[in-house]
């Protein structure tokens, strides 16, 4: 079984972000980098599956020099390879040119199975994996939290609003991850000496054969054009008494009464 | 700019879910706003009476996707169908409910026509004749105002965020014939949950726990019982496996948009403020007074939540009698 999984560098959740100068990009020094959480879910589901059924992991990943890092940590918990398309090109994509990159890479490599985060949690926007999927003409399964390896199908439990729906498709498909899945393995000690032997080949768009004017920043069809901080909140207003009963009254008076909420 | 706004409704056994009723009242303002018309989509199997029902939403047209292949939310078949029935010059704006489903759906048929998507939208203005969508970003510590320069442009709302306005019609009702051949995937079991439960993307009340219940959500349960309120958690509470993942409110989890948030013995780690930041009214209940919590809030309480909860669901009980 051949699986590709493909995954983000992004900034750290327990980290702030704050707004570039250009105030259409964020600050990129002086952050924690991390994996994104939920390709950290996709990664651990490709070793098990490599666990039980052989074949090899693959990883995947658009981004710059500093991509390579999440390359290194995805070969540390044991997948086999990866390939890190790096094209200054490719810096600005939106999410359907991130897509395009991704998908002409898979194309020129074997996958039964794709697996992918239901989403990045930088941009927040839920479309690149269901986007590979479509270019590549096969179906996808998102938010996922249970998979299961049929006779050349696979069948995912998904989470949606008030339950889960179990769904079957044939293979080769794309799964996207959602929390529940597992719970991702750090890289051992060894884990990391060995990842720094482990194949990992850089490509260009130019060796994918993605024309530069349809995918980066030239490509994009969802154009930021302002980042802003949420409005900030008046000061917190604290509610004292003399008892519990004392707050509770009065915290009900004010939601009742002054926010009209209750 | 091209006509028209399409609104793709969203039901499930044959019930809208909520925010079906936000996106046809959206494409109602936004279409009012430019002189043009509002085309809702239903979708389903045996659609008649949905047909009928989202017309007190106020569409001059009803386009009813009606098909066996349909009943069951397949990604395939839903986009498959989109796409014959929204061939042809593309609308000014399509409009879809950021649920589960409609994130899925927006994702698939957007690059199906190779076109924008503004995911999880929070607003939707029209400045200088162009559409400019809010959308948070970072689970909400940032919010980008984007615009898709050409059709077709598609918009994923985020659900409990826009205002329903009922606007009864008298709607034409289409019925494309649809060519449903070849779909590769299969629903084969549907486990939901039949308790009542609230969803926490849905709920307009949510009562949240943190490391600070020590795990015990009974006060918790009790007072969003007498709310009427979803139940929500943190990372921490989840990850001590006290709550369900689908509990879990925070940029790694739900980005939740209630009118009332109450944090009972939330710290407020940032990924967790993240994600319930976008409340209107934000409650913190904590012993420590120097939560970080206390930040974000509009109203706090120091204080052990075991004694104050029950004392707080008792007042709501007698305020409601």
């Amino acid at each position: 079984m051949n699986i590709v999984v493909l995954v983000k560098q992004v900034p750290d959740t327990e980290s702030l972000v704050q707004i570039a100068a250009d105030g259409v990009s964020i600050r990129k020094d002086d952050v924690k980098w991390i994996m994104n959480p939920y390709d950290e879910l996709a990664v651990e589901e490709a070793l098990r599956i490599r666990e039980a059924k052989g074949g090899g992991v693959t990883v995947v990943s658009c981004g710059g020099p500093k991509a390579q890092e999440t390359l290194r940590t995805a070969l540390a918990m044991g997948a086999d390879k990866a390939v890190h398309i790096q094209d200054p090109a490719a810096e600005g994509a939106d999410a359907l040119g991130t897509a395009r990159i991704l998908a002409a890479a898979l194309k020129a490599m074997p996958f039964d199975l794709i697996l992918c985060g239901q989403r990045g949690v930088d941009e927040d926007n839920v479309q690149v994996g269901p986007a590979v999927a479509e270019r590549l003409g096969i179906p996808h399964l998102s938010f996922v939290i249970k998979v299961e390896l049929l006779d050349g199908r696979v069948r995912g439990h998904r989470v949606v609003e008030g339950g889960t729906v179990v769904v079957e498709a044939p293979l080769p498909a794309l799964l996207t991850t959602q929390r529940g899945l597992n719970d991702p393995r750090y890289a051992s000690l060894p884990g990391i000496m060995k990842a720094k032997k482990k194949p990992l080949e850089v490509k260009s768009l130019a060796d994918l054969g993605v024309d530069p004017a349809t995918v980066g920043a030239a490509g994009r069809k969802v154009v930021v054009r302002a980042l802003k901080l949420p409005p900030a909140r008046q000061a917190v207003r604290m509610i004292g008494g003399e008892t519990p009963e004392a707050v509770a009254a009065e915290l009900v008076r004010v939601l009742h009464e002054e926010a009209k909420l209750i | 700019m091209a006509e028209g706004i399409v609104a793709v409704t969203e039901q499930r056994d044959g019930t809208f879910r909520k925010v079906s009723y936000e996106v046809a009242s959206e494409g109602r303002r936004l279409a009012d706003a430019l002189g043009t018309t509002l085309t809702a989509v239903v979708m389903g199997s045996g659609v008649d009476p949905l047909a009928a029902e989202i017309q007190q939403y106020g569409p001059d047209r009803v386009l009813a996707l009606d098909h066996p292949e349909l009943a069951d939310y397949r990604v395939e078949a839903y986009t498959e169908a989109l796409a014959q029935a929204l061939a042809g010059d593309p609308p000014a704006l399509i409009l879809i409910g950021a649920t589960v489903q409609g994130k899925d759906l927006a994702a698939r048929f957007a690059a199906r026509r190779d076109a924008g998507l503004a995911m999880d939208c929070t607003a939707i203005e029209l400045r200088d004749g162009a559409f400019v969508f809010t959308r948070p970003m970072f689970g909400g510590k940032i919010l980008a105002e984007v615009t898709i320069p050409e059709a077709p442009r598609i918009a994923a709302v985020r659900p409990n965020v826009l205002r329903i306005e009922r606007r009864p019609a008298q709607a034409a009702v289409a019925k494309p014939a649809l060519a449903l051949q070849g779909i590769p995937t299969a629903v084969v079991e549907k486990r939901m949950d039949t308790s009542g439960r609230i969803e926490l993307t849905e709920a307009d009340i949510i009562v949240s726990g943190g490391r600070g219940t020590g795990g015990n959500f009974a006060p918790l349960e009790e007072l969003a019982a007498a709310l009427g309120a979803a139940v929500g958690a943190s990372r921490s509470a989840v990850d001590e496996g006290w709550r369900k993942h689908a509990d879990q409110v925070g940029q790694t989890g739900k980005v939740v948009s209630p009118t009332l948030y109450v944090a009972c013995g939330i710290s407020g780690a940032i990924q967790h403020l993240a994600g319930m930041s976008s409340s209107k009214v934000i409650v913190a209940i904590n012993k420590d007074p120097d939560a970080p919590i206390f930040a974000k809030a509009d109203y706090g309480v120091v204080g052990d939540i075991f004694q104050i909860l029950p004392k707080v669901t008792e007042a709501v009980k007698a305020l409601k009698g």
